[in-house]
């Protein structure tokens, strides 16, 4: 049987709380992941195997951040995300909420929020 | 310059010899305290005790050497994370503790390992650790071709375990 999306979130929760000693409470759907809850680059691998653990998913590198388009100058210039690049990001993560970022496409508000993880994980589970 | 930099580098060995290893899976390692050791003094002056950190230490070049060995050292293994270190007791001069790892998850980007420290059958602590492969983690940054953080110190041990493995067959 399916999972429900507030199952998913309690996981997701949980695993949020462990990769990032947070408290359960600090862990809300529109908390970020570097702002809010003090992600630093090497949890978000840490996050992505405890989501492949707790889900028995398999999450290849790029696919949940895709952090490789943030390197790539036609993706990204002067601090600001090209159209070729909001292209590329709308069509790899359809799990990320771009409202923010399509009336500002400056790279330091591209935050990933505890909702596009839930979002991602939905998505994956549905495929 | 280059050879003298070699000549003092500082020898950062926190493990005397693999017990078990097996590749990609688990090891054990094994660490003698002694009362020679200057540390011990340092914490502590009148109570001699192994700081909490050279346990993890430990525990850090246990697992990476595994974490290592799992791509024939051809990547740069560094300590990235501790997720989670709880510690039940005091380690003291005459102790042998045991670093038991065991590897969580690999990826090409680095790796999750966890394990127990023991000695004489007790529990001393439980660690998590997260380690990453640099040169595959941090864009725009280069690091020398060679591996050094393998260095003979740390490769030497496990040709030790295996020559004494051969031998034994």
């Amino acid at each position: 049987m399916a999972m429900s999306r507030d199952e998913i979130y309690a996981k997701v929760q949980g695993v949020l709380v462990d990769a990032l000693g947070v408290d359960e409470v600090d862990v809300t759907p529109t908390a970020t992941l570097r702002g809010d809850l003090g992600a630093e680059s090497i949890d978000f691998l840490d996050i992505a195997f405890r989501l492949e653990k707790a889900f028995a998913i398999k999450i290849p590198r790029g696919e949940m951040f895709p952090e490789d388009i943030f390197n790539n100058p036609s993706y990204v210039s002067a601090g600001r995300i090209t159209p070729d690049g909001m292209a590329e990001l709308k069509k790899r993560m359809p799990h990320m909420d771009f409202t923010e970022l399509d009336k500002d496409p400056d790279i330091n508000k591209m935050q990933f929020t505890v909702n596009t993880v839930v979002n991602y994980i939905e998505n994956k589970l549905k495929a | 310059m280059a050879d003298n930099w070699q000549l003092t580098t500082v020898r950062w060995i926190w493990i005397d010899k693999f017990t078990e290893f097996t590749p990609r899976v688990s090891a054990t390692a094994v660490k003698n305290v002694t009362l020679a050791e200057e540390h011990l003094h340092d914490l502590c002056p009148d109570f001699p005790i192994v700081p909490h950190s050279l346990i993890i230490e430990g525990m850090a070049q246990t697992a990476g050497i595994l974490v290592g060995e799992a791509s024939d050292f051809s990547e740069k293994v560094i300590l990235a994370k501790i997720g989670r270190a709880t510690f039940h007791r005091l380690t003291r001069p005459g102790d042998t503790l045991e670093f038991h790892a065991k590897i969580d998850q690999f990826s090409e980007q680095g790796a999750s390992a966890s394990g127990t420290v023991t000695c004489a059958g007790q529990l001393v602590a439980e660690i998590e650790l997260m380690f990453s492969h640099i040169d595959r983690n941090m864009a725009g940054i280069e690091f020398p071709d060679h591996n050094f953080v393998f260095t003979e110190q740390f490769t030497e041990l496990l040709k030790t375990y295996r020559l004494k493995m051969d031998l034994t067959l």
